[in-house]
């Protein structure tokens, strides 16, 4: 499983980097085929051109970016923040731990779009906006994730031979407890990947993302949901697709990274 | 000739895992007759454990039983039908489990679980007799009969044991089959539970087959040993005999390793080496590395099962027909 | 109250821990109406007024079943939690209020081994790196000369050829080898005294005496003393030159090796050394009537329970024999 999700994963990948220099068109420029706009799936346009007469395959080889980016950011932000304050709130314990606990789990309550829309409708727009309102969502996981692995990992032996030894604290969650508490939170990145990039779409979708001259699948979605009733199936359904399969990739990739990690420990 | 019980006949159980075929057990016959207590013994890797689960035919995925046969009251257990199979375990043949903390439902109270095996393999019966059979059977494993609508966390691991001794009872099974029973629990515990099981095995006539890498135990409580390393059978025989006549240098190296309470200025040996790793075994016998007399016939064949005695059997060219020693 | 005031006045030079009145309780959680409801606190008295002390090079061992605080104790007397009350002397030396630095020299001459081998060693650490820890925290050696002292100490545990296992994980070890490693952890700071809590009871038993005989070739070699935890009497027996048997937080009985088991006074120590397993089987023990007081003993099981056994004066059961010291 997780090699057919990091296969997905990247190939999309790659497909940003090259997608600007293999799209016929530019996909930016409007009108590219003649009116009228939106056209279906032709010979000069394999995959239809939108209401502005922008090239959807183009657009759909070059609209990953902006996804990949905004969720490769969020997932970054939730590290940088999320892990150390798990870390230190779960080792430490006592009315500090209790504190972060709670804040992290009224953040937890709140669905998560709704969150993120509202963050983002605070912030404007941006790919590193976007990335944080996301992120912001999401800490609480791994915070959540971070802290119930500490605990476990506190009481463990080799974490008390460590203090018997003499460690001091920092030498312990740096060595000792970090080094154990990583495969869950890789787990965690790679899901969230996968939910980063709905959420961007979505955000996209209410108009919450990055301005319109620069091609995007969750614009696209926008766009194409609007054309829908007038028939113009295609313009929703690629960059949809896409969506899609990259959200798969990343899901595919922790399922089968969790298997892997997982049952060598038990061995 | 009496009629066993229950008869293994070159009984053969692989795990098929990533990392390759493991051999867990190969190669295992024995029989059992009524009111007799067979104790398996052997250490991690020796493959008792799943020798105990091929019985009941649970061994766990990625095991498979691929040869031999288990046949108990004449009906051959690994060919039944998976209906029949769950029929016979409980009623015939029962298993307890090692962990007592986890093998009880948290949320059914100590009644429930023992009137639901009941009503599960005789429907018939009615609710009021099936209480009535669980409250003897818990005075029947000394624990007041009025705690029976508590829950399992209300209980201590002892009591918990017990329960699952009352659960394996509950249905006057022929054979009840005791995978450590008794590892988690205290030495007074321990005790307590191995007399209950002796009392009950005279009063009900059941076989009783004990697994535990205890050597102490079954010296002290069973009729016949059968020492397992590596997956092998490598000596079987009365408890009697294993204990003044031990033959194979396993069997001798454990004698001389465990403790003996009642001996002062006990001198133990230590058997050399590390136990075997299921991945990688040795060529010829599994226990070479670690005997102090292996030689070079060892190293390149697999000794088959010598008859030493008259219910003794040996795994060991030391035995060989014909070998001067 | 006697013998222990005597200790008090004569500062013994042979003395290298001394205990007392040493208290553990532990709050029990109240659920939230009890907490607004009462205002009593509850505790788990895991370790109720334990007094003891060891002499340098002696092979001192807590005797006990699960839950008799043992382990508590062990862990009161290395320094890894606070003691609720009492005092503890090491080196004729008061530590049971250290500052941080002292804590850390104090580390240094007192270590321990923990039960579980496996888990008492970071999956993510390599082994050479584990055992070489100790001397980065505190400074001692780095780089080369970390590599040569980690290397020397793992020859002298039996772990070799050393280099080999030096990049080596847990996993990729026997039990017994990590049990080695875990000493040779231990002992790489050069401690004078050292707490094994229960060392092999996770060890397979054919390794079991390896390691003990390993622990009383260190004694020797080393200077060690040790403060050896154990449920297990029949080892107890074997490595112990004085025996504390614990019940429920408090000594119920204390004395030399030989007079704990040929003659136990406590109706507790009785009860646990009639369960403790005899690797003989019944028939020959019935025809030697060699400890035929022992085998009558067997109805006393169910009887130490009674109420007034913790509620004798500790001195009353410490007082039992103190001829040695």
């Amino acid at each position: 499983m997780t090699v057919i999700g990091s296969v997905i994963v990247l190939s999309m990948i790659l497909l940003t980097i090259i997608g600007p220099w293999i799209s016929p068109h530019d996909p930016t420029a409007i009108n590219v085929s003649p009116p009228p706009n939106p056209g279906p799936p032709s010979g000069a346009f394999p995959l239809g051109t939108n209401l502005l007469g922008q090239d959807m395959l183009s657009r759909v080889l070059c609209g990953g970016s902006t996804i990949l980016q905004v969720a490769l950011f969020s997932v970054l932000f939730c590290f940088i923040i999320g892990v150390p304050i798990g870390l230190l709130s779960s080792y430490a314990g006592g009315t500090l731990d209790k504190v972060f606990t709670l804040v992290m789990d009224s953040f937890y309550a709140f669905p998560g779009l709704v969150l993120a829309i509202a963050i983002a409708a605070i912030m404007g727009r941006g790919v590193v906006n976007m990335a944080l309102s996301i992120a912001v969502v999401y800490i609480p996981s791994y915070f959540r994730i971070v802290r119930s692995q500490v605990l476990t990992i506190k009481e463990l032996p080799y974490t008390e031979a460590a203090q018997a030894a003499g460690a001091g604290g920092g030498t312990i969650l740096l060595r000792y407890i970090l080094p154990n508490v990583l495969p869950s939170i890789v787990i965690v990145a790679t899901v969230n990947f996968a939910d980063a990039i709905l959420t961007a779409a979505g955000l996209t979708f209410v108009g919450l993302g990055v301005g319109i001259d620069v091609p995007d699948w969750g614009w696209d979605l926008t766009q194409g949901r609007q054309l829908l009733p007038s028939g113009a199936w295609w313009v929703i359904t690629f960059p949809g697709l896409m969506i899609i399969l990259l959200a798969l990739g990343f899901t595919l990739m922790g399922e089968g990274l969790s298997e892997l990690l997982n049952p060598k420990l038990e061995q | 000739m009496s009629q066993s019980l229950i008869n293994v006949d070159a009984l053969t159980v692989e795990y098929w895992t990533r990392r390759g075929k493991i051999r867990a057990v190969e190669d295992v016959s024995f029989s059992l007759d009524k009111a007799e207590t067979i104790g398996i013994v052997g250490e991690s890797g020796s493959g008792k454990s799943t020798l105990g689960l091929s019985l009941i035919n649970l061994v766990p995925f990625p095991g498979r039983i691929i040869k031999g046969k288990i046949i108990l009251k004449g009906k051959e257990v690994l060919k039944l039908p998976k209906d029949d199979m769950r029929n016979l375990r409980g009623k015939e043949i029962c298993y307890v489990f090692q962990d007592p903390m986890t093998s009880l439902n948290p949320v059914k109270k100590l009644g429930d679980h023992i009137v639901e095996l009941i009503r599960t393999h005789e429907p018939q019966i009615t609710k009021q007799e099936a209480l009535k059979r669980a409250k003897k059977l818990l005075k029947d494993v000394e624990i007041q009969p009025d705690r029976i609508n508590d829950y399992p966390h209300q209980l201590s691991g002892g009591m918990r044991q017990r329960v699952m001794i009352a659960l394996a009872i509950a249905l006057n099974p022929s054979i009840v089959v005791a995978d450590e029973p008794t590892t988690a629990l205290d030495v007074i515990v321990q005790a307590k539970i191995l007399d209950l099981l002796n009392a009950l095995r005279d009063a009900y006539g059941m076989a009783l087959i004990l697994i535990t890498h205890d050597l102490s135990i079954v010296l002290q409580r069973s009729d016949r040993i059968m020492v397992m390393y590596a997956g092998h059978i490598v000596e079987y025989a009365p408890s009697i005999e294993i204990y003044s006549n031990p033959k194979h240098p396993y069997t001798q190296g454990l004698l001389k390793s465990i403790p003996n309470i009642e001996l002062d200025d006990q001198k133990l040996e230590a058997i050399s080496g590390s136990p075997p790793d299921l991945l990688n075994l040795p060529k010829g016998c599994r226990f070479w590395p670690r005997c102090y007399c292996a030689f070079e016939k060892c190293k390149s064949e697999v000794p088959p099962l010598i008859k030493t005695g008259t219910e003794h059997s040996t795994r060991c060219f030391l035995y060989e027909e014909g070998r001067k020693k | 109250m006697l013998p222990i005031r005597r200790r008090e006045k004569k500062v013994s030079q042979n003395e290298i821990l001394r205990v007392e009145h040493l208290k553990k309780y532990f709050p029990m959680e109240k659920s939230f109406v009890e907490k607004m409801l009462t205002r009593t606190r509850h505790f788990v008295k895991a370790v109720d007024g334990v007094s003891f002390s060891v002499l340098k090079g002696e092979i001192f061992t807590l005797a006990g079943e699960s839950g008799c605080g043992k382990t508590t104790t062990g862990k009161l007397v290395a320094k890894l939690i606070p003691p609720t009350e009492g005092k503890i002397f090491f080196d004729n030396v008061e530590i049971t209020t250290l500052n941080h630095q002292a804590v850390r020299m104090f580390k240094r001459k007192m270590q321990i081994i923990f039960q579980d081998p496996y888990a008492s060693f970071n999956p993510r650490m390599k082994i050479g790196d584990a055992v070489g820890h100790p001397l980065e925290i505190h400074d001692i050696a780095k780089g080369l000369e970390k590599r040569k002292k980690v290397l020397e100490i793992l020859e002298r545990v039996g772990i070799t050829p050393a280099e080999r296992f030096l990049d080596l994980y847990p996993h990729q070890m026997s039990g017994g080898q990590r049990q080695r490693a875990a000493m040779a952890r231990a002992l790489i700071l050069q401690p004078k005294f050292v707490v094994a809590d229960e060392p092999v009871s996770m060890i397979d038993v054919s390794l079991r005496t390896a390691i003990i005989d390993l622990m009383l070739n260190l004694r020797r070699d080393l200077e060690l003393t040790y403060l050896f935890i154990t449920h297990d009497l029949a080892i107890a027996k074997y490595i112990s030159d004085k025996i504390a048997i614990m019940y429920l937080g408090k000594i119920v009985e204390l004395g030399n090796k030989e007079t704990i088991f040929s003659n136990p006074k406590h109706p507790y120590t009785q009860a646990l050394l009639s369960a403790i397993p005899v690797p003989i089987p019944e028939r020959i023990r019935k025809n030697n009537s060699r400890t035929n007081s022992k085998k009558n003993r067997t109805h006393r099981r169910g009887t130490f329970r009674c109420k007034h056994t913790f509620r004798l004066p500790l001195s009353h059961k410490v007082s039992i024999r103190q001829k040695s010291l």
